[in-house]
């Protein structure tokens, strides 16, 4: 094939302007947020010496060398991720995608398994049922917890015996009496968490599975094979890509949930901080450099998600066509 | 799917082990975790009655937070559409050096969590940011040359909102358009070239019709996530009621006063927007798919 003939119909001035328009915004809206997470993290204020190297009126006269504040910035940084807090956000993040990541990629595979290998009634109100939690609001992702487990919540409703004084005791007060808490706590935070990520797996198996057709797996069952050994030696070598893809977005939502945990959170400082509510409250406090760093922590985890997304997608391409 | 294909799949539909098991879990797992939480929420608001309900969704705060939403969404969205539609134009026809680095950092909006967004973008666009900066450096100039009193200021304005909005909406246009103008049928192109036909017939008569139903789902799609936006917004916005103030952090107000019942009136009456995108975007998705397979 020739290369791309129909390109030449275009005017010779579109594609460098197109491209340029292109590549201007991705550098307004990916590369310069990137280069302030960084910045920040290591306390540079980058717009300090584009003021300097301009000119301004009211710049920062007498800056230090870029390479001397960055020798310091990387100090602060290194405290910054030691401090205790800090560390209680990672703890909490870390287990809160250690609980959500495996329970929804149980159940997103056996999610895809019923709806691409089995024809039945429902099957397309169940698919955009999985959608659900992605067109809402994660701040109602946490309302609804709220409504079902905070102190005037369903929980309060329900009558689960009596007081000492003879009026009735809430299933609510009852748990609060045994300081067994959900919302406010971090039983709320991985609940929220679910909630959030529970399409990603599934929503990535489904086409993926439904392309692949049942062929494989039908000719194994002929040859003898119970329905494990089915699915551990012949779907999954075949959905590997897509599923690692499934659970890394999982993760990185898992990970970077804010809107629902904040809801469900109390924000009660090393409890029930995960990374990003710690984030605002260091922001809300003026504590730029240690938000940041915080932060750039959180996006060096993006920064991987999305290499590893690029790798599995070439990977996906070469099984369809090789 | 060909018709052949499918008959295939409803012969063999039973033999396959696994389905009671794998679909009553899935279910039962769905239904809790999802369904019963949703439900609740709907249960929750009738506590009020069908005036109270109405006393507090139009109510003149959430009304001016329904408009800001809507706005600031409607107008990032519709900026996406152009720099998304751009963007997946560059990528799908041109080759160009970094091209795979472009296409794969498209998707930073996805991965990176929204608290990181809003306080990234915040900085960048207030005072002492890159491009905050400049803008200020500008009004500066601006104003003393022509002796005006303009503002340039993006953060904790409302387009602030909008920029928080564009950034989190851009993957979802360029995504959705991308593989469809990848698809394009260049032999119509050259055949309308070969009949006379000049690039911009070409483009409005061959190119722009086809993409036109995923130019709208990205849109939709775009508007659907701006909407219920929260993490991203409310570092950028000065959250001011009646002028900055999003549907979503109105929600969490309302739950800070343990103001239930209003914090789920305003919930069902968000949830109901989400329904009718959904619907919007199945629709216009059938509409993408039935064009492409005639």
């Amino acid at each position: 094939m020739s290369a791309a003939p129909g390109h030449t119909l275009e005017p010779r001035w579109l594609k460098p302007v197109l491209i340029t328009i292109a590549l201007l915004f991705l550098a307004v809206f990916i590369l310069l947020p990137l280069v302030t997470i960084f910045s920040q993290a290591l306390s540079v204020n980058l717009q300090d010496y584009l003021a300097a190297a301009l000119g301004y009126e009211g710049a920062t006269p007498e800056l230090p060398p870029l390479f001397a504040s960055l020798g310091e910035g990387t100090s602060v940084y290194r405290a910054a991720l030691s401090d205790a807090e800090v560390r209680a956000a990672i703890r909490l993040t870390l287990l809160t995608a250690l609980i959500c990541v495996p329970l929804n990629t149980f159940f997103g595979v056996l999610l895809a398994w019923a709806v691409a290998r089995f024809e039945f009634r429902g099957k397309n109100f169940l698919v955009s049922l999985i959608e659900l939690p992605f067109a809402i609001s994660p701040v109602i992702a946490g309302l609804i917890f709220i409504l079902i487990f905070g102190a005037s919540g369903w929980l309060n409703m329900i009558p689960f015996g009596t007081q000492a004084d003879g009026s009735t005791l809430t299933l609510y007060q009852w748990m609060d009496a045994r300081n067994l808490k959900v919302v406010f706590a971090v039983p709320g935070i991985v609940l929220a968490t679910l909630f959030v990520t529970f399409p990603f797996v599934a929503r990535e198996l489904i086409p993926l599975m439904q392309e692949m057709g049942k062929d494989d797996e039908e000719a194994a069952l002929t040859l003898g094979a119970s329905g494990w050994q089915l699915f551990f030696r012949v779907t999954l070598p075949n959905i590997k890509w897509g599923l690692l893809y499934g659970v890394i977005l999982t993760n990185a939502r898992a990970i970077g949930e804010f809107g629902a945990v904040a809801v469900v959170s109390g924000n009660v400082r090393g409890e029930t901080t995960t990374m990003p509510l710690y984030i605002e409250i260091l922001y809300g406090e003026y504590q730029f450099a240690t938000a940041f760093a915080v932060a750039s922590l959180l996006t060096l985890i993006a920064l991987v998600t999305l290499v590893v997304k690029a790798v599995i997608e070439y990977l996906l391409q070469k099984q369809r066509t090789g | 799917m060909p018709a052949g294909k499918k008959f295939h799949f409803r012969q063999n539909r039973s033999q396959l082990p696994g389905f009671g098991l794998s679909l009553g879990l899935s279910v039962a797992y769905l239904s809790l975790l999802i369904l019963l939480p949703l439900a609740s929420l709907i249960l929750f608001s009738m506590n009020l009655s069908w005036r109270e309900f109405w006393t507090v969704v139009t109510d003149r705060r959430v009304l001016a937070a329904f408009r800001v939403s809507f706005g600031s969404t409607f107008l990032a969205a519709t900026i996406d559409l152009f720099f998304g539609f751009v963007i997946a134009w560059v990528l799908a026809r041109y080759q160009f050096f970094g091209k795979r680095l472009v296409d794969a950092v498209i998707d930073l909006p996805f991965a990176i969590p929204t608290a990181v967004t809003g306080i990234a973008l915040a900085t960048l666009f207030s005072g002492k940011g890159l491009v905050g900066g400049q803008l200020e450096a500008f009004a500066h100039w601006f104003n003393t040359a022509f002796s005006t009193q303009l503002s340039f200021n993006i953060a904790f304005s409302q387009a602030g909102i909008v920029v928080a909005l564009m950034f989190i909406g851009m993957p979802f246009i360029v995504r959705t358009v991308q593989p469809v103008l990848e698809e394009l049928d260049k032999e119509v192109e050259e055949a309308a070239s070969s009949l006379g036909a000049d690039f911009r017939h070409i483009f409005l008569r061959v190119i722009f019709p086809g993409i036109l139903p995923a130019l709208l789902t990205g849109f939709a799609l775009a508007f659907a996530r701006g909407l219920g936006e929260y993490g991203s917004v409310i570092f950028i916005s000065s959250n001011a009621p009646y002028e900055t103030e999003i549907v979503p952090l109105l929600i969490v107000m309302r739950l800070g006063e343990f103001n239930y019942e209003g914090a789920s009136a305003i919930g069902v009456a968000m949830l109901a927007c989400s329904f009718l995108l959904l619907l919007a975007i199945n629709f216009l998705q059938t509409l993408a798919r039935n064009r492409r397979s005639a």
